[in-house]
């Protein structure tokens, strides 16, 4: 299995070293690499966009000219997970976007930048995950929130009733950071789609 | 007990460092008003730190630099969506407490501004703002971390436009932590010693001021509530840590003197996660495009066809200063 996560800007390198735990616990060959160009996408099996500034890693997945083959790729079933900036940049509709920024728009949420404030208000809390019972350490950093769910999407955690991850098919789109936690139970999850 | 009674925590160790993380690989440029930060915004920058002056001018200016106008902070938080970093002087926590209370993403504990206290950084830990501090060293760098900084930065010689103090600054600290991997644990206690002798100064002081034996009691508190042997054992760890890592194990970013992409890709082959720009882009004769080009340059900063075409016409970068004829040493404060 080869996985790449975009490595544009952000946390780049948590998402690697997450995805090979989770690839090791499920007992999968593979790799997991920088993708900054777009040749490299030519043979991934799973994309990662990491947390990031979501006006930096746009600009520069266009700049790249990794911005539309993604989105190619995304339509076409290629398992996509985004956190944080990532979510911002799969969802079909933002609000608090950056006059011309761009986004994916493959995944049917409503997300709103920055919605649960600043950094002072950044937080730790336990979500509730729909496939699994043991609580999964949520970390919001700046994060956006998600505001609705339409279409194909279906939510699978939660904080208290928030929705914080849906999936869609091949797509898995997080408010929050399990790559800043030891917890792989979620990459393994996305990369199960990958199978 | 259900397990999802645990309520939310916030300003943990692991929010603070991970605001960090979220920045690497990128760009974050001073700015002094909100046109400013905007065109930074729109460059693609990561993060802005909000300033009354670039450092070149707090240079020319002289006097007592201080935290900037809430005011002014406060016009470029609104004025952009992406994070707003502000300095306070070294060791004036109620400039800290002032940020903190307005809402700045991450406060810069800098030697660009003139320091508060002769003796002793602020306690980060204290707070669930991130700092961010400049080290010239690793024994700088890990005393911030011990302190709390969620993230280091070189300190470079801000305002000059020249990257020698920012290159020997990233040169000793990774020829140290390199120096660690050939140490025993037994060798890296006396270095964790020497490296905590700064935190003394103050206890020897009024030592002797009373006439009395440079002697530090075993239980009595040398900064804040800790004693000496509580801070050789917390840096004692980071080193080990360190050690291992081969590498800080906060985000690492270059500062200070950063003024072309070519000097931003340097930055980052020598290892750095990303860059700040003081003075160097709207210092510039066109800041908008130099912005973008250092922002490019961080992005593609191992491929030198890529710098190659994006420092092509760039107009004049800052015009930049011999650290030799410099008068005053910014990177001297704070130790």
């Amino acid at each position: 299995m080869k996985v790449g996560v975009v490595g544009v800007q952000g946390a780049v390198s948590e998402h690697i070293e997450a995805a090979r735990k989770a690839m090791k616990n499920l007992k999968v060959n593979g790799e997991v690499f920088w993708l900054r160009k777009a040749e490299q996408l030519k043979d991934v099996d799973a994309l990662i966009i990491p947390g990031g500034e979501s006006t930096t890693i746009s600009r520069l997945m266009i700049k790249n000219n990794i911005f539309d083959k993604v989105k190619e790729l995304g339509e076409e079933g290629l398992p996509i997970m985004g956190t944080c900036a990532g979510l911002i940049l799969l969802a079909k509709q933002v609000e608090g976007a950056v006059e011309g920024q761009r986004f994916l728009e493959l995944l049917d949420v409503k997300v709103s930048r920055n919605a649960y404030g600043r950094q002072v208000d950044s937080f730790e809390a336990p979500l509730k995950l729909t496939f699994d019972k043991k609580p999964f350490l949520g970390v919001f950093i700046r994060a956006p929130r998600i505001l609705e769910v339409f279409g194909k999407a279906k939510p699978f955690a939660f904080y208290k009733d928030e929705v914080v991850g849906v999936e869609q098919g091949n797509l898995i789109g997080l408010a929050f950071h399990p790559e800043l936690t030891d917890d792989t139970r979620i990459h393994e999850y996305f990369l199960r789609k990958a199978l | 007990m259900n397990m999802f009674e645990i309520i939310e925590r916030k300003g943990t160790e692991r929010l603070k460092r991970g605001f960090a993380k979220m920045v690497k690989g990128g760009v974050i440029m001073d700015v002094t008003n909100a046109e400013q930060a905007q065109i930074a915004e729109e460059a693609g920058a990561v993060a802005v730190m909000a300033l009354e002056k670039v450092p070149a001018d707090i240079r020319k200016a002289g006097g007592v630099a201080r935290m900037a106008d809430p005011k002014k902070i406060e016009e470029i938080m609104d004025a952009v969506t992406i994070p707003v970093m502000a300095k306070i002087r070294i060791g004036h926590y109620a400039e800290a407490y002032a940020l903190e209370a307005l809402g700045v993403d991450m406060i810069d504990e800098s030697e660009v501004l003139t320091p508060a206290d002769a003796y002793f950084h602020v306690d980060k830990r204290k707070f669930k703002v991130p700092f961010v501090c400049g080290a010239r060293n690793l024994g700088e760098a890990v005393r911030r971390i011990w302190e709390g900084s969620a993230m280091i930065r070189t300190k470079g010689e801000a305002g000059t436009g020249n990257i020698v103090e920012a290159v020997r600054h990233v040169r000793l600290v990774n020829e140290n932590i390199r120096l660690l991997k050939r140490l025993t644990d037994e060798q890296i206690y006396q270095v964790t010693k020497k490296f905590a002798e700064p935190y003394l100064r103050l206890a020897l002081e009024v030592k002797q001021i009373s006439g009395l034996d440079a002697r530090i009691l075993e239980n009595e508190p040398v900064y804040e509530e800790y004693t000496y042997q509580e801070i050789v054992d917390g840096i004692y760890k980071i080193l080990l840590e360190i050690k291992k890592l081969q590498r800080l194990p906060v985000v690492n970013f270059a500062a200070g003197g950063v003024a072309t992409p070519a000097d931003a890709a340097l930055m980052m082959q020598m290892g750095m996660d990303g860059v700040f720009v003081g003075s160097g882009i709207f210092k510039s004769s066109n800041p908008e495009k130099m912005a973008r080009a250092i922002v490019e340059a961080v992005n593609h900063y191992d491929e030198p066809d890529v710098i190659a075409k994006i420092s092509k016409d760039l107009g004049e970068p800052m015009r930049g200063l011999d650290i030799a004829q410099l008068e005053v040493r910014l990177e001297e404060r704070g130790v």
